[in-house]
């Protein structure tokens, strides 16, 4: 095992799969001369030259709708988003064109795509530029959601994610880049759609993706010191397919469930998460199932309020102790 | 296709909007207005990428160049230097609305005059052979110089915009949808061809008949196609196994 950033472990990904397979090329503002904003595309323009790593114009719906073209005539674009509230000018290209090819054309044309980018907040970026895409994504059938958590999971879900037939939403947490974390040296792969217990406990379970894995387990670890609650937590990693049957398996264990996403909670991931688990799980319950989520509110400037708005480990921790009658 | 049966060129699944063929690499058949022209564009580069001779033509209406993805395609297409013929179908309307009450151009094919390394011309679209070699000239540069042209092909619509649409009405009046019908491309070819004596009525009355009867063939055929089972519901969504689709809605 090797300790990498999450940076370091997504350009891992895009290497290798760029050096196996000349299909695979990278496109995006900035990601050839300047090394991507955030640097993940780092070294892929010296490495592999302008037509498989291509500088954009500021043209998110042109070039994202460009790539969509390219893989149906048979290759296999990484399109990067500088982040993905600027995703939403190809909203058009990815909702209707990469969601749509395949069946409206009665399975003729697939669309093996990669759209990927940082989404969530970071530091005071305000309204604009620090929103969660991700159930604006999972909504759609057509498209496959990712979401990873760790670096070894940045690695293995880009890597399945490349490989795939159809086209796959790649959200990366934009605080996350930097988070340090042991990466298998051998090729890696995490597959779509399956979830991952991140710790085992049989008190509770905290459902959680992105960003908001480590809130869980910040939450969980306290959970276990101040309240003698053992905690699970379940990273969902895939909203799109969405593992229900490891989230509920979880809650029939635990016969609790706290919801926990960075966006907002009307129509969120985890809206769905407890419709999932009230469906099969409902006679399992020993508690109502809690929700926290970014306040409902456009992201505030001010690193006073941003701090509020952002699901904090205190917060998860008091929706614990409240299912745990605790409080 | 369009009565949504199983044996349509899209297994019934996309209708009138999406006609795809993959047997003559027909990408479709795209509903919302400009956005497959980035796609086309994204054809090109695949095509330049991996050095084939191909050769994308992209159609769609007047109304498209107004919007951003139209300049968005092209600024890429240009800059790249990518194998795409694009061609505006300059009919005048889009949906309900001229053109020219829209446009801040007289002529549409100047729009594409911004862009450099683009060869952008128009062409009287009632004319078979003038339309025939100004495509001609598009691919051939597409295809040798490997350079995009965008073509406008002025031309007009008789019918309204779809099958709800009243042919003429509050937009245009019934006197110019007639005045236009004088104007026929397919008559002013036969005419033509009949002139220069390459066909004589009774073959053009014959043609005619064969036409007519391989459509009503047709109609038989969709007629007697099935409609998609129940089953066919999920199919397509992904190209691969996808258990989730029917979890989450027990309930027909």
């Amino acid at each position: 095992m090797a300790v990498v950033t999450y940076r370091e472990a997504l350009n891992r990904a895009l290497t290798e799969e760029m050096e196996r397979d000349e299909r695979v090329f990278v496109i995006g503002e900035e990601v050839g001369e300047y090394d991507g904003a955030y640097k993940v595309s780092k070294g892929l323009l010296d490495r592999f030259g302008e037509w498989r790593v291509r500088d954009t114009p500021i043209a998110e719906n042109g070039f994202a709708g460009l790539g969509v073209g390219a893989a149906v005539a048979g290759l296999r674009p990484v399109v990067e988003f500088m982040t993905w509230n600027f995703a939403l000018l190809a909203y058009d290209a990815i909702v209707n064109s990469a969601a749509k090819f395949y069946y409206m054309s009665g399975g003729q044309y697939n669309v093996p795509i990669v759209f990927r980018g940082p989404g969530g907040s970071a530091l005071q970026l305000a309204a604009q530029h620090s929103q969660v895409p991700d159930p604006w994504y999972a909504n759609i059938p057509g498209l496959k959601v990712c979401t990873p958590a760790t670096p070894a999971d940045a690695l293995g879900l880009l890597k399945t994610a490349i490989r795939d037939d159809d086209p796959v939403v790649f959200i990366e947490g934009e605080l996350l880049y930097n988070v340090k974390g042991e990466v298998p040296e051998e090729e890696h792969f995490v597959p779509l759609g399956v979830a991952d217990v991140k710790r085992s406990g049989e008190d509770i379970t905290i459902v959680a993706h992105s960003k908001m894995v480590h809130v869980a387990m910040q939450a969980a670890e306290r959970a276990a010191t101040e309240l003698e609650v053992e905690a699970e937590v379940v990273d969902l990693r895939s909203l799109r397919p969405l593992d229900a049957d490891t989230v509920v398996a979880s809650v029939r264990k635990t016969n609790r469930a706290v919801v926990v996403e960075e966006g907002w909670p009307v129509a969120g991931i985890g809206a769905q998460i407890v419709d999932d688990i009230q469906r099969e799980a409902f006679d399992d319950l020993d508690a109502p199932i809690a929700r926290v989520s970014g306040l409902d509110v456009p992201m505030h400037y001010a690193r006073s309020l941003e701090k509020l708005i952002v699901p904090s480990p205190d917060a998860v921790l008091s929706a614990v102790k409240h299912l745990c009658y605790l409080d | 296709e369009s009565y949504g049966r199983v044996d349509g060129c899209s297994g019934g699944a996309g209708g009138s909007m999406h006609l795809f063929d993959r047997s003559v690499n027909f990408l479709g058949g795209h509903g919302i207005v400009g956005t497959h022209l980035p796609v086309a564009a994204g054809v090109g580069y695949a095509i330049k990428y991996r050095k084939s001779d191909q050769v994308v033509l992209c159609f769609f209406g007047d109304s498209v160049v107004n919007g951003g993805p139209f300049h968005e395609a092209f600024n890429m297409t240009a800059k790249w230097e990518l194998p795409v013929v694009y061609v505006v179908e300059n009919n005048s309307y889009g949906m309900g609305t001229d053109i020219d009450r829209v446009a801040a151009v007289e002529q549409l094919f100047t729009r594409a005059c911004a862009y450099q390394g683009k060869r952008a011309e128009q062409v009287d679209g009632q004319d078979v052979m003038a339309v025939y070699e100004a495509v001609s000239r598009a691919v051939h540069r597409a295809r040798e110089e490997v350079r995009p042209t965008f073509i406008e092909a002025v031309t007009y619509r008789y019918l309204g915009h779809s099958m709800s649409d009243p042919a003429h009405g509050t937009y245009r009046t019934r006197e110019e949808v007639q005045r236009e019908r004088q104007n026929d491309p397919i008559n002013n070819f036969l005419d033509r061809l009949i002139g220069a004596g390459i066909c004589t009525d009774e073959e053009y009355k014959e043609l005619d008949r064969e036409i007519i009867a391989e459509v009503e063939q047709a109609a038989e055929y969709a007629e007697s196609s099935p409609a998609p089972d129940r089953d066919e519901i999920y199919s397509h969504v992904y190209s691969d196994e996808y258990g989730d689709l029917a979890r989450r809605d027990r309930w027909r």
